[in-house]
């Protein structure tokens, strides 16, 4: 099978989509890239070069490149879903989410609702995020526990390139708002992944690594840190189970509960500062669902309650590293 | 006593190295051809390697956790009339002539794909020699890697090709006909088009009927069909699995579907359930497993194919755990038959065995 980057992945899933449904459109900043600027068309496909090539193949009536206005953006988007269309629509780096929060919880995700259960909102919103670039304080969040909070949102972080391609199809699929977002570290990561269209379900947790002596739960990028502190301890015999729920919402409570169960050890690593995150919301979740099965204390590890640093040797004690993943699985065999 | 190697084998085209798990056998116990010696873990699969010589195994040279490509020295085969020094020599030998093979190697070919009545079949191909040229061909929802233990010892001295059944592996899911006969019209077209005249073919499952229908239609073009756990010969073949399969959104849905596949239930890996469901996720593939579902195998009532219309020799392995196709309590007399108590994957859990016998019934086929 061809080996592809999430970058690559992410973009034959868009290409292959938009052949299949000319209702889906995309639609954001610099997403063809070069807008009003007849010679550079197509110059970017957004700031990673995702969606490069849409605009040549779906031209501009499906390819939207707009002003710098999230807001505009994200009202647009909701309700040319509410009007039929699958919009895709870019928000560059999650953290500018604060400018469009209405059109997204307030709107989007309550439309259902609101409407008695009678309109759909098949919205993508694809946003980057995550630190490990140096892109300073207001570019390197993750802000996925926010909208995980959000009743009416479904919230995909996917951590390699098979799952990146099959989750968007299911995102674009799905008629619900789906937060699809891509760590900036995660773009490079290579799986195998086929050629062809498949989805898959949200709700269901992958296992990325078996193991019987301590579980960890892990998010985008967090878990490809775990995979090699998992790899690692296998030549000391300690056998770490990696889990990656790949969707917070819905979230596959079952696998978490199964794995601590037969492993009675947790550890959840977020990349998110410690407060009402994944990693709280999944120690609370094992606490109550299964506290006989534990045979150690939770362990989380998570980012500072700071904003993130600029500085390279900041950030890089701000961040969970694969060496404070080790320790926090060590601790729970003392 | 000459000295004999015991190396690393090669499971399937794309292994390409494997885990030694456990040795089985301690140094210097008698071994006989079918003792396990040693259990070894790919990337894909773990299973047990099989004795091929008679004698004491003097030294086991890889050790357990070690990872070691394929072809490999793993251990020694000699007997009391051999010197430490000779054992040590020919060790070394060994070794110095698999470093330079391994940098001559070429890399594998990889799977091709061709033009079949407007569908896209994926196939690859290994071996040459005297032997007619056979095509392999799989059941319903598996893909050519099931061969994976198959394809060494059936391509020692012939042409064999794997392919992937429309609807199956990297092939056009998009079936142009379903019924049994389009689908062993499908096989026959795929031989046209790769220039392969006069064969035998070997089929597992629903594949086995797909191979006793191909040489019905192809009379004496086909030469020689074995098959495993064949669809075909019985008029009720049932479909529990075929409609648990079909069912099986998530793991644990698609775990109850695999475990029906074999007797020893460890075979079904979390690896193996993540791949098949890769595989049912494809788009169109629930139509596809549905036409086959309707058409080649006719709600588990497919007609048995009338061996009295072909003219090729038939051999068959009847699995006595095989909880898919129930076995037949006996075979036409016109059909070799082999009983192995072992599930329905029988080609995989008793590899050498069914290798055996394939080899055995293909080795006078002209």
């Amino acid at each position: 099978m061809p080996k592809k980057t999430v970058r690559e992945a992410i973009n034959e899933a868009l290409r292959q989509e938009m052949a299949r449904d000319e209702d889906i459109i995309v639609i954001g900043e610099d997403v063809a890239g070069g807008a009003g600027s007849e010679g550079q068309r197509d110059a970017y496909g957004g700031v990673f070069g995702v969606t490069k090539g849409l605009i040549g193949e779906f031209g501009e009536e499906r390819v939207i490149d707009t002003p710098i206005t999230e807001s505009a953006i994200m009202g647009a988007a909701a309700g040319a879903a509410l009007q039929g269309l699958r919009p895709v629509a870019e928000l560059m780096f999650v953290d500018f989410l604060g400018v469009c929060f209405d059109q997204i919880y307030n709107q989007a995700a309550k439309f259902r609702y609101m409407f008695g259960g009678k309109a759909r909102t098949p919205l993508v919103i694809r946003t980057m995020m995550g630190g490990g670039v140096s892109a300073a304080a207001q570019h390197s969040q993750t802000l996925y526990p926010m909208f995980t909070a959000v009743p009416g949102l479904k919230v995909v972080i996917p951590s390699n390139a098979y799952d990146a391609k099959g989750l968007l199809i299911q995102a674009i699929r799905d008629d619900d708002p789906v937060i699809f977002m891509e760590h900036k570290l995660v773009y490079e990561v290579t799986s195998e992944v086929p050629d062809e269209a498949y989805t898959i379900p949200f709700g269901e947790a992958a296992i990325a690594r078996e193991g019987d002596d301590v579980t960890i739960v892990a998010f985008s990028q967090m878990v490809n840190h775990a995979i090699t502190v998992a790899d690692k301890l296998k030549g000391e015999g300690i056998s770490v189970e990696v889990i990656d729920p790949r969707t917070t919402s819905p979230l596959d409570e079952d696998t978490i509960l199964e794995s601590v169960e037969n492993t009675g050890r947790l550890v959840v690593v977020d990349e998110s500062p410690p407060r009402c995150n994944m990693a709280t919301d999944i120690a609370a979740l094992v606490a109550s669902q299964a506290f006989d099965s534990l045979e150690a204390g939770i362990e989380m590890v998570t980012c500072a309650h700071t904003p993130v640093p600029f500085t390279p040797a900041l950030e890089q004690l701000y961040l969970p590293s694969p060496d404070r993943i080790e320790a926090a699985v060590r601790k729970t065999l003392k | 006593m000459a000295i004999s190697a015991i190396s690393m084998p090669k499971w399937g085209l794309a292994m390409e190295e494997g885990t030694i798990v456990e040795w089985l056998k301690a140094e210097g116990e008698m071994i006989a051809p079918g003792d396990d010696i040693v259990e070894i873990e790919t990337s894909k699969i773990t299973n047990v390697v099989e004795a091929q010589h008679t004698g004491p195994i003097t030294r086991l040279v890889a050790k357990v956790g070690e990872t070691l490509p394929v072809g490999a020295l793993i251990a020694v085969v000699a007997d009391e009339s051999d010197s430490a020094a000779d054992i040590d020599a020919f060790i070394s030998d060994f070794q110095a002539n698999f470093e330079t093979a391994q940098e001559t190697a070429e890399e594998a070919a990889g799977p091709e794909t061709i033009d079949v009545d407007g569908q896209l079949i994926m196939y690859e191909e290994q071996g040459e020699g005297d032997g007619l040229p056979l095509i392999l061909v799989h059941g319903f929802g598996g893909d050519r890697n099931n061969w994976l233990f198959n394809l060494d010892a059936l391509s020692a001295d012939r042409r064999v090709i794997m392919l992937d059944l429309p609807g199956h592996g990297g092939s056009t899911k998009n079936i142009k006909d379903a019924s049994l006969s389009g689908m062993a019209q499908t096989v026959l077209a795929f031989a046209d088009a790769l220039g392969v005249d006069q064969l035998n073919l070997m089929g597992h499952s629903m594949g086995g009927a797909i191979c006793l229908k191909a040489a019905e239609m192809a009379g004496e073009r086909v030469a020689r069909v074995f098959t495993v756990c064949p669809a075909g010969l019985a008029a009720k073949v049932g479909n529990g699995f075929i409609d648990a399969f079909i069912a099986a959104e998530r793991r644990k849905g698609m775990k109850e579907a695999a475990l029906m596949l074999f007797s020893d239930k460890d075979l079904v890996t979390r690896d193996l359930v993540n791949d098949l469901l890769k595989f049912k996720r494809l788009d169109g593939v629930d139509a596809a497993l549905q036409a086959l579902r309707d058409g080649a195998i006719a709600d588990g009532n497919a007609t048995p194919v009338d061996l009295s219309e072909v003219a090729a020799r038939v051999a068959a392995v009847i699995a006595e755990q095989d909880e898919v196709i129930p076995p037949v309590a006996a075979t036409p007399d016109t059909v070799e038959e082999l009983r192995l108590s072992v599930g329905h994957m029988a080609h995989m859990e008793a590899a050498a065995a069914v290798n055996d016998a394939a080899a055995a019934f293909f080795k006078h086929d002209r």
